[in-house]
């Protein structure tokens, strides 16, 4: 085996190195875990302490399949620890953390159904866009890795880029390959922290039909972000964070950004909390 | 309406995981080769140091030869060892893995694989390097001197795998690493060297099974201890 052979061989060894010669099929259909209406996630009581600080404070909070809860809130209220709590990388200090009925951290099976997409990228730069999204998609077993790899990477207009490695992409198309690492596995529930970071406006728009089919297709999202508009968009319902405690918890029904911005506005400066 | 608790899934078994974390891996490092460049080179120079101050009047070559072949071998291993999680660490992806539905023990069998793989490349690079520099006679003990490296590199990645988790946070991980993990090299670098010693002195192959038979128990408790103690390495 000559030395293109031994590198095409050790390429492979990430796993799914080269495209596969299956179709891009269309996307799986939705997650058959909960109907419409199940809850997905919940919490009750949930405290988080550091130490002293109290991160999280009381938080009660449902998200059902087919909703999309945008949550809000300034730097350090606690938006990041609510979402690596849901998604049992943090045990609760007192109170508790339900995914699909069972108590978080849970079990093997239970964590096959949440997807993260955090501040992080998780991904390994020196792996192409393909072999971070295959690896991923290997750890949950998807009966066809391939067909979901394709799928995902299609969803988000990654095919051209399949065979490049992360570190040479700029920092939106990084933010693609997470997203598609997030859900190539089509999970139930989709945390999602500052997702639109980093995206032109045709990457913004593409993720906001990506989450919207996502959430139609029955999947419970929660995305934290601090663009309301965006949020507004995509979202059932709104929670506001201040200081690890939910201040406004409400269905979105059509409100209008400017009016939800001035709410928040108010809710972060403490005047609506206060009275 | 609370959900139906989750369907069964085809989660993939420990092993499999366990395969594909260290494919993963070693794909990283045969593309960077950063890590195994700096133990190849950390060996190199350190037998060719050893060789320089060594008076051969005073000590014999095959007496110095073993002990110098597995102190050298036990440091450049170290240098790779924190790699294990370091590669985790820079864009967290070790929260994909904690994510996952796969055992933490999966994880540990997996970089503890893809270790083995990289200590096992390194030495096979400085064994014949002191082989050559204190030219010494092996011929057919060349195959029970690889055995020896096997079990010996087993012990070494086992205990550096697990204090690799648990340093890869601090502030000098890789300043913390040798400190916490040599201690317990030498368990394994004692008989390995005993036994090369005896291998190359061409001593009957009974005088060797004694330290063999001592590498492979401290092979077993060192491997079921950092298994057993890894998954709290890395609970939250």
């Amino acid at each position: 085996m000559g030395r293109g052979g031994v590198r095409r061989a050790l390429s492979r060894i990430g796993g799914a190195g080269y495209p596969s010669r299956a179709m891009v099929h269309p996307a799986p259909p939705a997650s058959t875990i909960a109907r419409p209406g199940d809850v997905v996630v919940e919490t009750r009581a949930l405290v988080r302490r550091y130490g002293r600080r109290r991160a999280l404070d009381d938080v009660t909070l449902t998200v059902r399949a087919g909703e999309c809860l945008a949550l809000f809130g300034p730097n350090g209220a606690g938006k990041t620890t609510l979402l690596r709590s849901l998604a049992g990388l943090l045990r609760p200090t007192t109170g508790e953390a339900r995914l699909l009925g069972e108590r978080l951290p849970g079990e093997l099976a239970t964590r096959a159904h949440v997807g993260l997409l955090s501040h992080h990228s998780m991904l390994y730069d020196v792996l192409t866009v393909r072999e971070n999204v295959a690896f991923a998609a290997s750890l949950h077993g998807l009966a066809d890795d391939d067909v979901a790899v394709d799928a995902a990477l299609a969803r988000l207009a990654l095919v051209d880029r399949a065979l490049t490695p992360v570190r040479a992409l700029s920092r939106g198309w990084q933010q693609r390959t997470s997203i598609a690492r997030a859900i190539v596995h089509r999970p139930a529930l989709v945390l999602l922290d500052e997702p639109y970071t980093g995206l032109d406006v045709a990457g913004a728009r593409a993720l906001t039909t990506l989450l919207r089919t996502l959430r139609d297709d029955g999947a419970a999202l929660v995305l934290v972000t601090h663009d309301v508009g965006e949020g507004l968009a995509l979202a059932t319902h709104a929670a506001v964070l201040v200081d690890g405690r939910v201040v406004h918890h409400a269905p979105t029904d059509g409100e209008d950004p400017a009016t939800f911005a001035a709410r928040y506005r108010r809710l972060t400066l403490g005047e609506e909390a206060a009275a | 309406m609370s959900a139906s608790p989750p369907s069964a899934r085809r989660l993939p078994s420990t092993l499999a995981v366990a395969w594909r974390l260290a494919r993963k891996d070693l794909a990283i490092e045969y593309r960077t080769r950063s890590a195994f460049l700096a133990s190849l080179v950390f060996a190199i120079i350190g037998v060719a140091i050893f060789y320089f101050v060594w008076d051969p009047t005073a000590v014999r070559t095959i007496d110095i030869a073993p002990g110098v072949m597995w102190t050298i071998f036990a440091f450049a291993s170290l240098l790779g060892l924190h790699r294990a999680f370091g590669l985790e660490l820079q864009t967290r992806a070790m929260d994909q893995l904690l994510l996952a539905p796969i055992s933490r023990e999966a994880i540990f069998l997996g970089k503890a694989l893809s270790n083995l793989c990289f200590v096992l490349a390194v030495l096979a690079i400085t064994v014949p390097v002191v082989l050559l520099f204190y030219n010494l006679p092996l011929g057919s003990g060349v195959v029970v001197l690889a055995g020896i490296g096997v079990l010996a590199a087993i012990g070494m990645v086992s205990v550096g795998t697990l204090f690799s988790s648990m340093t890869v946070h601090t502030r000098f991980a890789e300043l913390l690493l040798p400190m916490l993990a040599l201690p317990f090299f030498i368990p394994v670098v004692v008989p390995a060297a005993q036994a090369s010693a005896r291998l190359l002195l061409d001593r009957p192959l009974s005088e060797v099974m004694g330290w063999l038979e001592l590498l492979v128990a401290f092979d077993v408790i060192f491997f079921v201890a950092c298994l057993l103690a890894f998954p709290y390495t890395i609970e939250d």
